[in-house]
């Protein structure tokens, strides 16, 4: 098949995407008003989710330090508003900029190392910005949150209320559209070469591709992507927490990564919805049953569908297909 | 200067705990490259078993070291039978992904059956004392921490260099191809690597809870500073993982007691730089 034919019609919009969108867009707005604040948070992990998905699903690298770049924006876009800038769009513009930054330094780490020592160069490096940022008290606030922030109206007409109907907005919006260019990037020539590159670097390197300076595209890009969900959740909540940096973060969007499917962008949405949903629902329980039921899904997961629900759902569509 | 040795003796024994917290680990993740996050959850399991049997059960603490370390073992070797090899396969993430859904799941069963508050045991008279060599007073748990190390360092190693089976379990960290073309069962020497490995957690764990205190989440908060030991120290390198703990324990501590503002941060970053230069490690092979 000619390949530009064959890029085309992976492209292709399904009637599954068209039916998508509208409902997130009504459903809060609509029936569940007052769950507006977790859909923006929702669309905020979604839209984390994908950027780990970018290189863990498609360019092969663990990260479990992604939530470095969460973090980095949303203290950038925080600190930017809290000493008197508070337009929330430049606001995440600037996140991007330092977050894509400082993940085009990591980059250099990252493509040189495997295995154990990626993880424990991910991990090591989540663990020293958490320090680094509570040690910096007098300018990050420390262990007490960075205060002061303060988002201006959004486009100069929506004011960020207490209800989250802007928020909710704002943030889906943002989501939408990125994840609009990286679905155009994943299905494009570069996006296949990432996955070509998971699949065998060594013969990605015999065919002529410069697999480093891809890798190294590819994280930056999703540090970058990564640091603007942070901003959203800075501009939105008016707050950043170090917690926001930390290592369970960065456990917890490589969870629902796996559970709603790794490589197909949708799993990253899908997996941060159920994750989010389930974790409101089940709050009043005692968190350590939650880190149970946690710990056995996971575990469930990995056992009996490794290409999480997403993948689940597919095998079964194709089986009953092939009947 | 007396107090200089002090510290730094304080910080041989803390790396000393930490090498029999880790060697386990660097030996199994060298021969299956099987990424196990949750052998720190085995050491809480030698922790609560040494927990269970001094306070609830009223043996004396030194007893039930042994126990620790072989009930760790079993509970290792059945996970090891009935669920890792399933996954040997599968891949790093999955594997990371399994042994965190593990280590979250022991955590919230540890919290179920003995709650979540900090336990310590009673610690016999004679480990509780100082003891003064020389001119200086060192607590004679750190001493006793060293000894109880360096005699498994010594067992472990003989056990490697001169029997039968740590031939065989060198030959297939070694290349495990090769090893399997003759003629050894790789994988019934991971299965006993294995089980010995998380049993030296489990001993480790028992006689961390003295030091680190023992609560559900210690599976997790160990779990960082093992892995920088395998990290930095070599998979499957005994001598590696030896220094890396001595190395970091003395780091830990005297970074607390002499720049405690800088804290963690220097480890971290120290680390860091360090897999960047050898991503090996410092003795590794593979």
């Amino acid at each position: 098949m000619d390949p530009h034919l064959w890029l085309k019609r992976k492209g292709r919009i399904s009637p599954y995407e068209v039916v998508f969108w509208p409902i997130v867009l009504i459903l809060p707005f609509w029936l569940f008003p007052t769950y507006l604040s977790l859909s923006s948070q929702i669309a905020i992990t979604a839209l984390f989710c994908i950027s780990l998905d970018l290189i863990l699903g498609y360019a092969g690298i663990i990260s479990l330090g992604h939530a470095a770049f969460f973090g980095i924006g949303a203290y950038a876009a925080g600190l930017l508003s809290a000493h008197g800038w508070g337009e929330p769009l430049s606001g995440l513009a600037f996140a991007a900029v330092v977050a894509a930054f400082a993940g085009w330094i990591v980059s250099f780490m990252i493509v040189r190392v495997q295995h154990l020592a990626l993880l424990m160069i991910t991990l090591g490096l989540g663990f020293l910005l958490v320090e680094l940022a509570n040690s910096l008290g007098s300018f990050t606030g420390g262990a007490d949150g960075l205060q002061g922030i303060d988002t201006w109206k959004l486009l100069g007409v929506w004011k960020f209320s207490f209800w989250g109907k802007t928020a909710y907005a704002y943030s889906l919006a943002v989501l939408f559209i990125l994840f609009l260019v990286c679905r155009r990037i994943v299905r494009s020539p570069f996006g296949l070469t990432l996955e070509a590159i998971r699949e065998n670097p060594d013969r990605t390197t015999a065919l002529g591709a410069p697999n480093r300076a891809h890798l190294q595209k590819i994280f930056t890009l999703s540090a970058g992507i990564a640091g603007i969900a942070g901003a959203l959740l800075a501009q939105t909540t008016e707050t950043v927490s170090l917690e926001s940096l930390g290592f369970q973060r960065s456990a917890e969007i490589a969870i629902m990564l796996i559970l709603g499917g790794t490589g197909r962008l949708y799993g990253a949405i899908l997996g941060a919805i159920i994750f989010m949903v389930a974790r409101d629902q089940l709050a009043g329980m005692n968190p350590q049953y939650w880190y149970f039921w946690i710990g056995l899904l996971l575990m469930i997961v990995v056992l009996f569908m490794p290409r999480g629900i997403l993948g689940g759902l597919e095998r079964l569509a194709a089986l009953g297909r092939r009947r | 200067m007396s107090q200089l040795f002090a510290v730094l003796f304080d910080g041989f024994a803390y790396g000393m705990l930490l090498f029999l917290l880790s060697v386990g680990l660097s030996v199994t993740l060298g021969l299956m490259n099987f990424t196990n996050l949750a052998h720190g959850a085995f050491a809480m399991v030698g922790g609560y078993v040494t927990y269970s049997l001094v306070e609830l059960a009223g043996w004396p603490f030194l007893a039930t070291l042994p126990f620790a370390f072989l009930i760790t073992a079993i509970i290792a070797a059945a996970f090891e039978r009935f669920l890792f090899r399933r996954i040997y396969e599968a891949g790093e993430l999955n594997q990371v992904l399994f042994t965190i859904g593990l280590v979250f799941a022991a955590s919230a069963v540890a919290a179920y059956f003995f709650g979540t508050v900090h336990h310590s045991v009673d610690l016999p008279a004679y480990l509780t004392g100082f003891i003064e060599v020389g001119s200086v007073k060192l607590p004679a748990y750190r001493i006793f921490l060293v000894v109880v190390a360096l005699v498994v360092t010594a067992i472990v190693v003989a056990g490697l260099e001169y029997t039968r089976f740590g031939a065989m379990v060198r030959a297939s960290v070694d290349n495990q191809k090769v090893a399997r073309g003759l003629g050894l069962n790789v994988n019934r020497i991971f299965a006993l690597t294995f089980a010995l490995g998380s049993g030296l957690a489990g001993l480790g764990g028992a006689l961390a809870i003295d030091i680190l205190s023992l609560d559900p989440s210690f599976g997790f908060h160990i779990l960082v500073l093992v892995l920088i030991v395998v990290a930095v120290g070599g998979l499957g390198s005994i001598w590696g993982s030896f220094l890396a703990a001595a190395c970091l324990g003395i780091f830990d501590v005297a970074g607390k007691y002499f720049i405690p503002e800088l804290g963690a941060f220097l480890i971290y970053l120290f680390m860091v730089a360090l897999l960047f230069i050898k991503p090996r490690g410092l003795f590794g092979r593979r």
